[in-house]
């Protein structure tokens, strides 16, 4: 607390309105769609983390191979006799240890070059500008895939940081966007008039106010590294264990696609696939409109 | 896309505008259009070439420099299959066309050398010997018909989509756009292509199988002749969908917070003032307006589906670039993946250049941002 902070007006230096406090404090302003996307979230992360702690890898069956739905296996067993639906609490927490790992890296980098280029200005700003549009408009994925192809990442967490590395350049973009504009605001001229240190300025003054957008952006980074996984995973470059999107693409591989039979060990994956990607898209559109409503649909 | 939002009048065509408009400022501007035109395509031809730098360099950085890197694994696995150390660094050197004993440093000027010279190497696994700019001319040529075909769908749809989504906002028809868009927008594409083929190919049956795989029927000739062009016309439709599908989402929520902004403009609250139709202040006024920025967008997403390309490639055994990645990942061939991602590069730097130089077109006043 400097000297000079004492003598600003209260309102001055208090973070803008709809903070996360307010947020937190009242669900139901989420709405339905809030409701929905974070109640499956909890939903796919309690059941994941049954499958990961509480149970073992179903036994395979050769006499129960690529079934239909019966009572002994509600959702069919996969081409060695296993059961889908035991799979699929299995597979989760991988998928969603990953794209946790990963989205918070990606926004962290994101944040980090965002916000120095927005708050730096002149050569660093354009240098910054010119670095994230240059790595943005390159087909980042044949790259990933091609780098992931070379060398060995065997670990969830090289995986992540491969996966952030390639992922930033977009939410850098937003999150630029997002801090010119704050930094053209009032209180935050008032302060830079007060001569308060930049770094004072930024953490005190912006970060708060750029916190629930920082959220957003973990979670739209979130669904990013889902998308990277699936599709590295379909090149057989994920060398995780039994995780959706590895069952995903060794059922591709063993031409589920084709009889209708083994279609539920395909699709099985890919629905919750698809059904995790819609409770985090509901849950992050639902707090845009919650955090800020000007910032609702706004890409 | 922080662009300030289009404030005026569209200088491009005014005789077919149906109401004569204010639009005198930027009018007096345009004889002194053709330089700044060019300097705006001088500098994305300099973009272009900064940008291959960049990418030659971190292919050739990941391939070859660092350590346990694939040409020397490849160069030691020769000398455990009975050649000398000699000759596997020659039959290196064959193919690479790099002296792999040198120092990295001239590795590197080799290699750059070679590219300039648009010699890509030759493949090592997939074909042995054939040159990797042999096999990538033929597969770019469908990847870039198909990727064409879906990408230019795609924003003709998102943005009709969009602008629906904008005029009835907060109606059933918007919350439906824009929750749909949003959800089509973080599914990948190969779900959605796996799903369609699934379904229209083996449970519904709608379409023989053989239509969703290849770029054209086997017993046509390829050439110019009307069959050949309907069969690629019958087999990119699959392909097509999944782009389309995979993008229009993110057009459609583009185009609607594009088009939001524009209808609170006050041109438009004057167009309406003045009792010009409704339809005109659609078509003339916020369309025209809201179009603009998205085609900075464009180059984004070429990149997005150049990508999203391997997969569905690979699913409906399209011969495109695609295809060949995955073939060449499978095998590890990677004098054909590094030509791949370069060649995949160049493609959407070019059409990058094209979007910058198309938008400095359409709207003059980034033009004259960018010059100032």
């Amino acid at each position: 607390m400097s000297a000079t902070e004492q003598l600003l007006p209260v309102d001055v230096v208090a973070a803008p309105p709809g903070g996360f406090a307010k947020a937190v404090g009242n669900v139901r302003e989420l709405g339905l769609g809030g409701m929905i996307g974070l109640g499956g979230l909890l939903l796919l992360v309690v059941t994941s983390a049954i499958g990961r702690f509480l149970t073992d890898t179903p036994p395979t069956d050769v006499e129960a191979i690529l079934q239909s739905p019966s009572l002994h296996h509600p959702l069919g067993t996969d081409f060695t006799g296993r059961d889908n639906l035991l799979l699929v609490v299995r597979g989760g927490w991988d998928m969603l240890e990953l794209a946790a790992v990963a989205g918070v890296l990606m926004s962290v980098i994101a944040v980090a070059i965002g916000m120095l280029g927005a708050f730096s200005g002149g050569l660093v700003d354009r240098v910054t500008v010119r670095m994230t549009d240059l790595w943005l408009t390159i087909p980042r994925l044949v790259l990933l895939l091609v780098i992931a192809s070379l060398f060995p990442f065997d670990s969830t967490f090289a995986l992540a940081v491969l996966i952030a590395v390639f992922g930033w350049p977009y939410l850098a973009r937003q999150v630029h966007a997002q801090a010119l504009s704050l930094r053209r605001r009032e209180h935050v001229e008032a302060a830079r008039l007060l001569q308060l240190r930049t770094s004072h300025i930024l953490l005190r003054y912006l970060l708060p106010a750029m916190a629930p957008f920082v959220v957003i952006s973990t979670i739209t980074g979130m669904t990013a590294a889902i998308y990277q996984q699936v599709v590295l995973a379909f090149f057989g470059l994920v060398p995780l264990e039994d995780n959706w999107s590895v069952l995903f693409s060794v059922a591709y591989g063993q031409n589920a696609i084709y009889l209708p039979a083994a279609a539920w060990s395909l699709f099985t994956p890919v629905a919750a696939i698809c059904f995790l990607q819609f409770c985090l898209v509901l849950t992050s559109r639902s707090l845009e409109g919650l955090f800020d409503p000007r910032l609702r649909s706004a890409r | 896309m922080e662009r300030s939002r289009p404030t005026g009048d569209d200088p491009r065509s005014p005789s077919t505008d149906p109401e004569p408009r204010a639009a005198a400022p930027h009018r007096a501007a345009r004889p002194k259009v053709a330089r700044p035109l060019l300097k705006l395509t001088a500098r994305s031809l300099v973009r272009v070439l900064v940008m291959l730098f960049l990418v030659a360099t971190v292919t050739f950085v990941a391939i070859r420099a660092m350590p346990g890197n694939p040409v020397d694994v490849w160069v030691q696995d020769l000398q455990d299959s009975g050649l000398t150390a000699e000759q596997a660094q020659a039959q290196a050197h064959r193919v690479l066309k790099i002296d792999v004993d040198a120092s990295l440093w001239s590795q590197y000027v080799d290699y750059m050398n070679n590219l300039a010279h648009g010699d890509l190497g030759d493949s090592i696994i997939l074909s042995p010997g054939t040159p990797v700019t042999e096999m990538l001319s033929g597969r770019l040529a469908w990847t870039l018909f198909s990727v064409g075909i879906g990408l230019i769908l795609a924003f003709v749809i998102g943005l009709y989509l969009g602008g629906v989504a904008a005029y009835r906002r907060g109606g059933w028809i918007d919350r439906i756009i824009t929750n749909g868009s949003a959800v089509m927008d973080a599914i990948p594409p190969v779900l959605t292509g796996i799903a369609l083929a699934f379904y229209v190919g083996v449970v519904w049956a709608l379409v023989p199988i053989q239509s969703l795989r290849g770029a054209y029927s086997p017993d046509v000739q390829p050439g110019f002749n009307l069959d050949f062009m309907l069969s690629a016309l019958a087999h990119v439709i699959a392909p097509a969908t999944v782009y389309v599908l995979a993008t229009v989402g993110s057009w459609a929520l583009a185009m609607r917070s594009s088009a939001l902004s524009v209808l609170n403009d006050d041109y438009v609250a004057q167009a309406r003032a003045r009792g010009l139709s409704e339809r005109t202040i659609r078509v003339a006024f916020v369309q025209r307006n809201a179009r603009l920025p998205l085609v900075t967008g464009f180059a984004i997403t070429m990149g997005f589906v150049f990508s999203g390309s391997i997969l569905v490639e690979t699913i409906f055994v399209y011969p495109g670039v695609g295809q060949l990645l995955s073939d060449a990942l499978a095998r590890r061939d990677y004098t054909v993946m590094q030509g791949i991602v370069l060649a995949t590069t160049v493609t959407v730097l070019i059409g990058t250049a094209i979007a910058d130089t198309l938008n400095g077109w359409l709207d003059p006043r980034t033009r004259t941002e960018q010059d100032a």
